[in-house]
């Protein structure tokens, strides 16, 4: 219990909390927008992978990082257009094609890096983003500015949904998009528009790992995130702020179970640790999911005409 | 048409975001002529064949010496042709556990979990089958169906529990598949770490081989192709049968269809999708009972190079039709191996083999729509 406290009183912990939120945050936002709207994005895992490539690949090149946070959001967004004219133009089964983007998109990022870097033995490396210790302030001084980003964009995308009319369009075509219809809004474009826009958050969030919690592109950097997105945002009941807190609240059991991996070494396998914070996603599924608000409309492509 | 609700406060002036002007409609066709779909799968094949071309260029390779490279290296051989099929056979069972799931709209993503938990679990089933002299303790008759209904039963236990879940709570089961894969295998990984770990491997992360008497026997002879293939294809043949001429199959259908419409029909919905489950959950497990003891005889974390995720892009590829799925498995299976070959002669990555099936499925699956849909330009 002291040794509880103590990790709860540490800076150096809540540093680590807010460096693995970040890209969970940026994901889970992406995901957010594309749900809002009625939209389910599979491809997010693929989309985060290729923005962890493409981000790198372009400051790797010579581009300034935040040219490659810019490029990682592009490649996150021409996914989202792929995604977009599979599901809203074409009315195909989301979670097929959401699947295909996945695996389209990360086949697509290893082979160009095998293509690029033929033969290394160690993955190259560049400069990442630096902390802003120009920032008075103590756990955030020691974060990138991706994580500021990051932190900015929730309360950015609340006043969006909530206090547009864009947003209202948005959340509107996710419950009924009949109704949207008939306000004269081309249902289509407004839903694609909002994958365009959150898959680029989730190639943005992909960016993160490569551009500022490491400094190289790896195989499996990405390994499960994107769907860990995908479960944050039914506990976060499709709210921006919950979906913070809930990408904290997964955060801070990741950082914990490496904590007590390190100091309660040896007594219980180290699997059962990792184990964790995938357990309390599920339990914390089954606690929401009969209040579960889900947009009324999601998974349902929409046929111009029909009912 | 005016534009009520979405615009954008830009300085002075609101911008319009979405008037409607429908570039392209989606009228369902009324009748699906064997032409449109033949044409729809020609198509599909020469779109991805000119995309991984491109990216072939890219490698700076010849792009028809690498295409040759794959289809030899797939089929040009004794040697290529069983190495083919040893890859699609864990594929079919993989393929056909989400064709099952995905018939009757229960998204099973956790194959490549209930594959890991039946191997482990076919792998336990042996040692726990070895009396002390090393050496099976029960009749070969007895202890090989035991082994391959532990692997089995594994797999389906495990998709029972996010199948539950669903019914009783309303927990999205896409989710929970997916998340259950990482606690699988490293539930497999903490077993191998510990009491199923052989003190024999040097400290890798491996287990005990299973016992040879109950290893799948191989069809033939220096070559790895085993009798799991045979398994996996009456399988699919018996599965096809269940789908289209028994009730139960019918009523999977149905609840796949409408789930509403089932139950006015006086379809349980809820026990279909359980009995679906352990059906799919235990095809899943059946792929790593396969790989255990048909291919490498014991238990490692690479064992299985996503053959899970695969099943699904499987199981769309054959539109959900069991048999096609075999079709569709050593397609994949063909894709992999033949990959590697031409990596070996050809400078062009591996990974080749995963965009060649992410562009057919998606190729597939637009040009699949396209035979049920015309559309209408303006």
């Amino acid at each position: 219990m002291t040794e509880f406290l103590a990790m709860l009183a540490d800076a150096d912990f809540w540093v680590a909390v807010l460096r693995i939120a970040t890209p969970l945050i940026f994901g889970t936002l992406g995901v957010l927008l594309c749900e809002r709207a009625g939209v389910l994005n599979l491809g997010i895992e693929g989309i985060m992978v290729a923005g962890a490539f493409t981000g790198w690949l372009a400051v790797y090149l010579g581009g300034t990082l935040w040219f490659g946070v810019g490029v990682a959001a592009l490649s996150g967004a021409l996914l989202g257009v792929l995604h977009a004219f599979l599901v809203v133009r074409l009315p195909l089964s989301q979670h097929v094609a959401g699947l295909g983007i996945t695996l389209f998109a990360t086949s697509l990022s290893y082979y160009a890096y095998r293509v690029t870097f033929p033969k290394v033995e160690s993955p190259p490396k560049i400069v990442s983003f630096a902390e802003m210790s120009w920032l008075p302030l103590p756990v955030l001084s020691q974060q990138t500015p991706l994580t500021l980003l990051a932190l900015l964009l929730v309360p950015t995308l609340w006043y969006v949904l909530y206090r547009t009319p864009l947003g209202l369009a948005i959340r509107a075509v996710g419950e009924n998009p009949h109704a949207v219809e008939s306000q004269g809004i081309d249902v289509m474009r407004l839903r694609t528009a909002a994958i365009v826009a959150g898959s680029a958050l989730m190639g943005v969030g992909g960016a993160f790992l490569t551009l500022a919690a490491f400094n190289s592109f790896f195989f499996n950097m990405v390994n499960g995130r994107g769907w860990i997105c995908v479960a944050l945002i039914v506990f976060a009941s499709w709210r921006p702020g919950k979906a913070l807190a809930g990408a904290l609240l997964f955060a801070f059991f990741d950082a914990a179970q490496l904590r007590l991996q390190q100091s309660g070494g040896g007594v219980l396998p180290y699997q059962l640790y990792l184990m964790l914070p995938y357990v309390l996603s599920i339990v914390a599924l089954i606690l929401v999911a009969r209040k579960a608000a889900y947009p009324q409309a999601l998974m349902r492509p929409y046929v111009k005409g029909s009912r | 048409m005016a534009c009520h609700l979405p615009y954008v406060w830009c300085a002075k002036r609101t911008l319009c975001l979405c008037q409607q002007t429908t570039l392209m409609r989606l009228e369902p066709r009324t009748s699906i002529s064997p032409l449109a779909t033949a044409s729809a799968g020609l198509g599909a094949i020469a779109f991805t064949l000119v995309v991984c071309a491109l990216l072939i260029l890219w490698a700076n390779a010849d792009v028809f010496t690498a295409y040759g490279a794959i289809f030899t290296g797939a089929f040009g051989s004794r040697f290529a042709i069983t190495e083919t099929l040893t890859r699609a056979t864990p594929l079919i069972f993989t393929g056909l556990a989400a064709a099952v799931a995905f018939r009757a709209r229960l998204y099973n993503i956790g194959a490549e979990g209930q594959l890991y938990v039946g191997a482990i679990v076919a792998v336990a089933a042996s040692m726990w089958m070895t009396n002390e002299a090393g050496e099976l303790g029960l009749p070969v008759a007895l202890a090989f169906p035991l082994m391959i209904a532990a692997g089995a039963l594994a797999g389906a236990l495990l998709l029972l529990i996010p199948t539950l879940l669903k019914t009783a709570f309303k927990v999205d089961e896409v989710v929970t598949t997916l998340l259950l894969n990482f606690i699988a295998l490293l539930f497999v990984s903490m077993l191998l770490d510990g009491p199923m770990k052989d003190p024999t491997a040097m400290g890798w992360p491996q287990s005990p081989t299973l016992l040879a008497d109950l290893e799948f026997s191989k069809l033939m002879r220096r070559a790895r192709v085993h009798s799991g293939l045979l398994f996996a294809s009456v399988i699919s043949v018996v599965l096809w049968c269940v789908l289209s001429f028994t009730r139960f199959g019918l009523a999977l259908r149905a609840v796949g269809a409408s789930p509403r419409g089932a139950a006015f029909a006086g379809i349980s919905v809820n026990a279909t999708l359980i009995k679906v489950a352990l059906i799919s959950g235990a095809l899943a497990g059946l792929a790593g009972v396969g790989e255990v003891a048909g291919r490498t005889g014991y238990v490692t974390l690479d064992m299985s190079p996503g053959y899970g995720y695969s099943g699904i892009v499987i199981a769309m590829l054959a539109g959900l039709n069991p048999l096609g799925v075999v079709l569709a498995a050593v397609f994949v299976g063909a894709a992999i191996v033949g990959a590697d070959a031409m990596s070996r002669v050809v400078n062009v990555p591996t990974y080749i083999a995963d965009v060649i099936v992410a562009t057919a499925l998606i190729a597939v699956l637009v040009s699949g729509l396209l035979t049920q849909y015309k559309v209408k330009w303006r």
